[in-house]
């Protein structure tokens, strides 16, 4: 194996136990966000849709790219937006009940 | 230094979900993790040679008017359809990043380049199958109850294996045609692994979809080296794992028990029905609650399908302006998905401190004098405690047996989701009123103003 490939193995493992370490108290109220949230970060493959989109027009590798583009936005922009909406209404204030 | 920029936004995505993990500083940990993400889109596209910025600008333009316009739009009932949905576009986006690189390539690769690759196009494909299946459950497109043949296992574990000797032969030739057959292969496997799946078992189901859609993008990170992806892909393979174990336990149940034993479904109905019951009318239900010293709501799918969160917060405050004591229990495994019934109570403004998880409410049914269900059943059947012979068995329920008079909301009789007769409504304790959620809720409030 090549030692990018088994960097890449180091990195991959030690940050899953992160996530482990990180999210493994959350309290069932912020489940729901937590997964839209951890959904939008999954989005993160955006980063290889907008290189293999750029590679050049016509090609079937651009066809392609432009699908994940597009199809990884979707997840970034929703998941965020959908998480932020829903972490908007866990803050309204339980004080002032409104009817 | 780009390398350092996208460990920069790793970064901010840990701190983001840790942040996330906490009422107060989840909002702020959300748009943390977007700014992670803002910061490696920036980066990738200053940094690798983009020669038809048309193709990545007009992706992008479509992909966020999409995704806003669902996220703006979405109903917080139809949350786990959109979850589902997101995990399914994410899925996808990875599988097609590996399959650019494949025809770039022409799938010359190294073995553990062909591995990867193989890997990113199989989980990602069975994710966007499997979310989208998941999504037409939820949305009511698709049957929810669990949808197999006999042989649905034997098919499973061909497709799974034909995922692999697909994939074998791919690394092993050089050439594109078997990874194309990998991606059939994994498609159909994402479609029969969920079809036999039921409804309640979907926040098992969401939550492994989602774990799947972060090892889909890590994976893809191996095939493109990009240690960003590697990190979001495991951080979020990690989270999705930690609920999909936290929802087994919560039906105690194994991940192998809720993806092939295709339960429920099968309906034993009418083996119980035939018992006399109490039936309540609204307002037999209003001098119950009116009268009582405390009430603890129980939230189920039901609430959801009958959008009745808003109703049931009106009532849960007209009784506490009687000095009515007022709590919410919610079953780890109530709706759809985790945290479902949380996520609409907020909606409705219930102070956060009136929900109750299981460990918190079960001590109190004793000293509870009405219990209020709203479309929950299996969570509160207590065969699940009593009865070694029903399916579910051993599964933690909420004990609201205990509490002095149970209310139950249902429009039938008709078994829950397992199907299996519930005889918390046969007791004696029992009041049931025959309702639709949201109606019920409106006319015990209307009758308690007379009470």
């Amino acid at each position: 194996m090549s030692a990018v490939f088994i960097s890449g193995i180091v990195v991959f493992v030690l940050a899953a136990f992160v996530g482990l370490e990180v999210i493994s108290k959350v309290p069932p109220t912020l489940h729901t966000p937590l997964m839209s949230g951890a959904n939008a970060i999954s989005g993160i493959t955006i980063v290889g849709a907008v290189a293999a989109a750029g590679i050049g027009e016509g090609t079937v590798a651009a066809v392609l790219g432009f699908l994940a583009v597009t199809t990884a936005t979707i997840n970034v922009v929703g998941g965020f937006m959908v998480t932020d909406r829903m972490l908007e209404m866990f803050k309204k204030k339980p004080s002032k009940p409104n009817g | 230094m780009v390398e350092l920029l996208y460990l920069g936004a790793a970064v901010l995505f840990i701190v983001g979900l840790k942040m996330l993990g906490s009422p107060r500083s989840a909002r702020r940990g959300n748009i943390l993790a977007a700014l992670g993400m803002l910061l490696a889109i920036v980066v990738t596209m200053v940094d690798s040679e983009i020669l038809s910025w048309r193709t990545v600008v007009a992706g992008l333009v479509v992909g966020s008017v999409v995704g806003a316009a669902l996220a703006i739009r979405v109903q917080m009932t139809a949350m786990p359809q959109l979850v589902a949905a997101f995990n399914g576009f994410g899925g996808a986006a990875s599988a097609l990043v590996a399959a650019a690189e494949l025809e770039r390539t022409g799938g010359n690769f190294s073995a553990e380049i062909g591995s990867v690759v193989a890997a990113s196009i199989a989980i990602g494909t069975v994710t966007f199958s499997g979310s989208f299946v998941a999504f037409g459950k939820l949305q009511g497109l698709i049957p929810g109850r669990p949808i197999g043949l006999k042989v649905q296992q034997a098919i499973n574990a061909l497709l799974a294996a034909n995922v692999i000797a697909f994939s074998a032969w791919g690394i092993a030739s050089g050439s594109l045609p078997p990874y194309w057959l990998v991606v059939a292969a994994a498609f159909l496997l994402g479609i029969f692994g969920v079809l036999p799946i039921g409804g309640a078992d979907m926040p098992v189901v969401i939550s492994l979809l989602n774990s799947l859609s972060g090892v889909a993008a890590a994976t893809a990170g191996f095939v493109i080296g990009n240690s960003a992806l590697i990190i979001g892909g495991a951080l979020v393979g990690a989270a999705g794992l930690i609920l999909t174990m936290q929802m087994g336990e919560a039906m105690n149940r194994s991940l192998a028990n809720v993806l092939f034993s295709g339960f429920g479904g099968t309906s034993t109905a009418g083996e119980m029905s035939d018992k006399p019951v109490n039936r309540a009318t609204p307002d037999d239900v209003a001098i119950a609650l009116g009268y009582a010293d405390s009430v603890v709501v129980v939230p189920g799918y039901g609430l959801a399908v009958a959008q009745a969160q808003h109703a049931t917060r009106d009532l849960g405050e007209a009784l506490e302006e009687r000095g009515v004591k007022v709590t919410y229990a919610i079953h780890p495994v109530a709706g759809r998905m985790p945290g479902h019934m949380n996520v609409l109570l907020a909606e409705a403004d219930v102070p956060y401190e009136q929900l109750l998880d299981l460990d918190q409410s079960n001590p109190q049914f004793p000293q509870t004098d009405v219990v209020l269900i709203v479309g929950a059943n299996d969570v509160v059947n207590p065969t699940a405690r009593d009865d070694a012979t029903s399916p579910i068995y051993g599964m933690p329920i909420l004990e609201v047996d205990e509490a002095r008079t149970v209310v139950v909301i249902k429009r039938s009789l008709s078994p829950g989701f397992a199907g299996i007769d519930n005889p918390l409504f046969y007791f004696d304790k029992t009041m049931m009123l025959f309702a639709d959620g949201k109606a019920a809720m409106e006319a015990i409030l209307k009758a308690l103003k007379d009470v």
